[in-house]
């Protein structure tokens, strides 16, 4: 029972990770219908800034709770400045193109980020401090859970039930919903969709940069490669849990990190991934929208 | 239905593909012994003053000329000296250096070449590829050879080449030394292996598995491998904690090393943890900081320390007027072993001299070596280092 607790819980952490990513991808194809392949690369962007921000705080000399705070704040800050450049110079000329466009410029601004990163730090891995800091649990306790493990899982529930209330209640957010269902009608009734659509690759790569920070002080590493991995995983939560659907994201990650968890568990680490894509693929056969997306009549 | 047929037919393609993945490592190791009783020519039984010849085979022009005539310069040095010295049984030596570009096409005629000049050894050749196409012909000709840095394991392990030696470690024998180690000096019974699922880390830990099978009292109680770049490793680990494993192995390089190694210690999971020349790199230590401590990694023996192998290296500064190349140290080791081979055998017969390089030990650069029954040196190759204090120190 407490290895499957266990496994439950490093699922929940790896899932938590893939929905902080996910969210980003879903939310903009909720809203344009862009699959942006370079969110991986925000997720590792922000992974370095807090580094480079954390390795000079601490030569500062500040303790490590203000420093994952600072850290964290400025890599988000700085993560959400790239999506929103990103949208501005690689995408947004593109909006009326063709749909296959703006996706070969994802591509493109992937590699771009990527070979950026490489070139201007490194391409060796880097040590990644733990920002987040060990606090002591009781004795059966700290075997199966260890406190980054808490953070993590912490912080994205209180960040999911946040994006919640903001797209339900406020304005803003129901300028998103608005302008997701029809971007021409949103613009009518005198929604500045332009906005809305910066600001969406504004949180969603907040989002992913906290997921950046949050990780790889989880597990102490970083390098310039680590976006693409994680942001293929966040993809096929997100088209797991039916794209465009922001609960649908979260879910579709849980599900991938469990069952990446419970086949590593339970079978062998060596089928991970065939486990997880075979999911993809049933699901996929059953409900062509994933499992909360709803399948859409095309206009034709 | 006809989404229930399709999902079942992928479901099945799947369990088969699952199915040939796990049963294609169970091959027996083909082993032929080629035990051919060898009449050889009593010709040279009485004592003869004819120089005795020796082959030095390896590219010596071309793009990958570094490799090899740092050999043929120890190989020339060392001869040298010893035919200054009056020889060996009271006869010169004399080389016959031949090269092979490292092409396997071109290995096959340097080979016939050797061979008619009738040579008694060969001291090569270099690429593992030429060396697996010369080698049959020299079988063919009751021609002993041994390559200072062919490391493809099958060269010695198919048991095809009875006539072949190698005075550098092949790559399988860090699993060997690792395994010993593991087993003999940690006292472990119960280990995990797990590898990255690439070439040469999932080559390691099979062969560590099945050292491991064949050992007493030894068993493994986990293998597998994981996928490089994934996001967290803790599944794993907890699999390990899980299988009650009193040690890891680990074939694979660096970055996922520390991730293994730092979720290991954060579930508190302290059990030993041994890895490879992957993981023997200052990167690790770096990445992994603090929970590196601890950590054996087997890497290649500082042999630079030697008292030989600064005297080898000195003769070739002074003749040469520069420091010597790759294998150079592995070549000398070569020569010596051939000449002490025929010095103790005092015949430069087939069947004495392999007797010899099996059943004698001889002091060289790269340690004091012998030859297994397939033709891997003893004694050379790998150490285990532990990482004490931030850096790697090396185990005695």
């Amino acid at each position: 029972m407490e290895y499957f607790i266990e496994l439950f819980l490093g699922g929940l952490t790896r899932g938590s990770i893939y929905a902080l990513i996910a969210l980003g991808y879903t939310m903009v194809y909720g809203i344009i219908q862009l699959i942006n392949f370079a969110h991986g690369e925000i997720y590792m962007i922000g992974a370095f800034t807090a580094l480079i921000v954390a390795s000079v705080l601490t030569i500062l000399g500040l303790n490590g709770i203000a420093i994952l705070i600072l850290a964290g704040i400025i890599a988000v800050i700085y993560s959400a400045a790239y999506g929103f450049t990103m949208e501005k110079i690689a995408y947004r000329p593109l909006r009326s193109a063709p749909r296959l466009s703006p996706l070969i410029s994802a591509i493109g601004m992937s590699i771009f980020l990527q070979n950026y990163v490489l070139l201007a730090q490194t391409s060796d891995f880097l040590p990644f401090p733990a920002l987040i800091p060990e606090f002591g649990f009781m004795e059966p306790v700290s075997h199966i859970v260890s406190s980054a493990e808490l953070v993590i899982i912490l912080t994205t529930a209180s960040v999911m039930v946040l994006l919640t209330l903001f797209i339900k209640y406020t304005r803003m957010g129901k300028a998103m919903r608005a302008t997701s269902q029809d971007k021409k009608m949103a613009r009518l009734i005198g929604i500045d969709v332009d906005k809305v659509i910066s600001l969406t690759f504004i949180i969603g790569s907040s989002l992913a940069a906290l997921g950046g920070v949050l990780i790889a002080s989880h597990i102490g590493q970083i390098n310039f490669y680590i976006g693409f991995i994680a942001g293929i995983k966040a993809f096929t939560a997100a088209v797991l849990g039916g794209i465009g659907s922001i609960p649908g994201a979260v879910l579709g990650a849980l599900i991938l990190g469990w069952t990446e968890s419970f086949a590593t568990g339970y079978v062998s680490s060596d089928y991970e991934d065939v486990f997880a894509f075979s999911l993809l693929v049933f699901i996929l056969i059953f409900r062509p929208a994933g499992i909360l997306g709803k399948s859409e009549t095309q206009k034709v | 239905m006809r989404k229930l047929l399709s999902f079942l037919l992928v479901a099945v393609a799947a369990v088969f593909i699952m199915t040939a993945c796990s049963q294609q490592s169970e091959e027996p190791a083909q082993e032929e012994t080629t035990q051919e009783t060898t009449q050889e020519e009593t010709q040279e039984a009485e004592a003869s003053t004819e120089p005795i010849k020796i082959g030095v085979a390896g590219p010596h022009s071309g793009d990958l000329a570094s490799y090899g005539i740092p050999t043929a310069n120890a190989v020339k040095l060392y001869v040298d000296e010893i035919n200054s010295n009056g020889g060996v049984n009271g006869r010169q030596i004399e080389l016959v250096v031949e090269d092979d570009v490292c092409k396997p096409e071109v290995a096959a005629n340097t080979a016939a070449k050797l061979v008619s000049e009738e040579v008694v050894a060969v001291v090569g050749h270099i690429c593992s590829g030429a060396t697996k196409a010369a080698l049959g012909m020299y079988k063919d000709a009751q021609i002993p050879v041994m390559s200072p840095s062919a490391t493809n394991p099958a060269l010695t392990k198919s048991g095809d080449y009875p006539n072949f030696f190698r005075t550098i470690a092949p790559d399988d024998s860090q699993a060997r030394l690792q395994v010993d180690f593991a087993l003999d000096k940690l006292g472990l019974k119960k280990l995990a292996v797990i590898h990255d699922k690439g070439d040469y880390g999932k080559g390691l830990a099979e062969f560590a598995k099945s050292f491991i099978e064949q050992a007493e009292g030894a068993e493994v109680v986990l293998y597998e491998g994981v996928t490089p770049g994934a996001v967290d490793y803790s599944a794993v680990v907890q699999k390990v904690k899980q299988s009650e494993a009193d040690g890891v192995i680990f074939g694979g390089y660096h970055p996922e090393a520390s991730k293994i190694v730092t979720v290991m210690k954060k579930k508190k999971l302290e059990i030993p943890f041994i890895s490879d020349d992957g993981v023997k790199d200052e990167t690790f230590i770096k990445v992994a900081g603090d929970f590196a401590e601890g950590v054996y990694a087997t890497g290649p023996k500082d042999v630079e320390s030697n008292p030989l192998s600064q005297k080898a290296i000195n003769a070739h500064v002074e003749k040469y007027g520069e420091k010597p190349g790759a294998f150079y140290l592995n070549g000398y080791s070569a020569i010596i072993a051939f000449i002490n081979a025929i010095d103790v055998a005092d015949s430069t017969e087939y069947d004495a001299i392999v007797n010899a390089l099996t059943t004698e030990y001889v002091e060289t650069p790269v340690g004091n070596i012998s030859f297994d029954k397939k033709g891997d040196a003893i004694g050379v190759g790998f150490s285990v280092y532990q990482v004490q204090n931030g850096e790697y120190v090396e185990l005695q």
